[in-house]
């Protein structure tokens, strides 16, 4: 006789939500777990969900909040729109914006927390611009108001080079050297899946159009707290960025976390954790928490 | 020794048999400068045929990567520090400079990330 094996399945619920975005039916692919204050995911450019998920089977942060995290459209399981193929993939702030508040509305979020990295750490930021009275709270990981491109762009994409390859080469340096063995490998290979031009075209929005450095002045922390945490070894939005973005943003809240690249949530969680953890709890008090308030 | 890493950069690549073997398709000449010496780093099919130490007369290469001897020092720690740790953060912040036809460094990003890591097992080349 075989033993009868119990399946081992993560707490973790995936669906797929139909929705219109700027017009357009999406299919897109949205991940869930736990029971609380709504905490929505923004991954970084160029990847998807899968980066949050040791915030999705976090069992502690779980029993206080419904940890939610979607693939934005032409990332991870979320396909592009119909007609996809007739033009360039280019990601504005317009668009951005709108497909969160689309997920938001069509879940029916009550003042969520977003918590964003990288091209989604600027992403909280034109939520503070534009919606702060719909979040309880908004988190910026690797977030700076704008970035210059240190590269040209044009080599994430074309025929004579292989985009996945060169995607995972070209982000596998913003991960600190410390990064635990699997962790670092699997953020490589999810910018690996990526498909044609889309980390391309996300950057359009890091490095151009998603450029918040005249509008800062408008940020109210009193409206929405905003915490900001960037780690020391990231080179694309490095800790000078973020401390110079926060002196701008009155009330803002700024960790540097010590081993800890561009994407803290998927390359090594559990430090990241140490430092989340906190914040989580002060977004539930109320209180400031930690970080140096600018 | 900067110098003594790079003399055992051939046979540290050659052994590493997934190493070569992702640099299957790669045929080049590079030249690696440490702030003082040159050296014209051969590779046919992923492997490390010679590397020739200048000075040179008329060098041919297709790229070259250029470096204080410092900054290859930082960049082999075991541990390397922030900035130093990765030959695209060189790059961004001028501590690297790539010069040539960069096509085939891009192409083979990882590859070469990876080869000029090697010294980084190799602890006299931190120092």
């Amino acid at each position: 006789m075989t033993p009868v094996l119990k399946p081992v399945f993560e707490p973790v619920t995936g669906r797929y939500l139909r929705l219109q975005i700027g017009g357009k039916a999406h299919r897109l692919y949205v991940e869930e777990a736990g029971t609380g204050v709504p905490l929505v995911c923004l991954h970084t450019a160029g990847a998807d969900s899968r980066q949050y998920r040791a915030l999705l089977n976090d069992a502690d942060i779980l029993s206080r909040f419904r940890v939610i995290a979607f693939d934005m459209p032409w990332h991870g399981k979320s396909s592009p729109p119909a007609g996809w193929q007739t033009g360039e993939y280019k990601l504005t702030a317009r668009a951005y914006v709108e497909i969160i508040m689309a997920v938001v509305d069509a879940l029916g979020l009550d003042r969520p927390v977003a918590i964003g990295c990288s091209i989604g750490g600027r992403a909280v930021l034109h939520l503070a611009l534009e919606h702060a009275r719909r979040f309880r709270a908004l988190i910026g990981l690797e977030s700076g108001a704008h970035a210059a491109p240190y590269y040209d762009l044009d080599w994430l994409n074309r025929p004579d080079v292989h985009g996945g390859e060169m995607c995972g080469a070209m982000i596998s340096g913003l991960i600190a050297p410390t990064a635990p063995e699997a962790d670092r490998w699997e953020t490589i290979w999810h910018y690996m899946q990526g498909g044609p031009g889309v980390f391309k075209g996300d950057l359009h929005y890091y490095t151009s159009d998603g450029d918040v450095r005249a509008r800062l002045a408008d940020i109210d922390t009193r409206a929405c707290p905003l915490y900001l945490l960037t780690g020391e070894y990231d080179y694309s939005c490095t800790p000078g960025d973020t401390r110079a973005l926060a002196d701008q943003i009155p009330g803002a809240q700024v960790t540097i976390m010590e081993g800890l690249g561009h994407f803290p949530v998927s390359e090594d969680p559990p430090r990241f954790l140490a430092y989340l953890r906190p914040v989580l709890a002060a977004i539930l008090e109320g209180t400031p928490g930690p970080g140096r308030g600018s | 020794m900067v110098a003594g890493a790079i003399d055992g950069l051939g046979e540290m690549a050659n052994a590493d048999a997934w190493l070569v073997h992702r640099g299957r398709f790669l045929d080049v000449t590079f030249l690696l400068a440490t702030g003082g010496e040159e050296y014209l780093v051969r590779i046919y099919r992923g492997r490390i045929e010679e590397i020739v130490k200048g000075p040179h007369v008329m060098p041919r290469w297709t790229f070259a990567l250029g470096a204080p001897r410092d900054a290859w020092i930082a960049h082999w720690q075991p541990v390397p520090p922030p900035g130093f740790h990765d030959l695209v953060a060189m790059i961004k912040t001028g501590a690297l400079k790539l010069q040539g036809d960069q096509h085939l460094f891009m192409a083979n990003l990882r590859y070469f990330k990876d080869l000029l890591a090697l010294p980084r097992a190799q602890p006299e080349a931190a120092r």
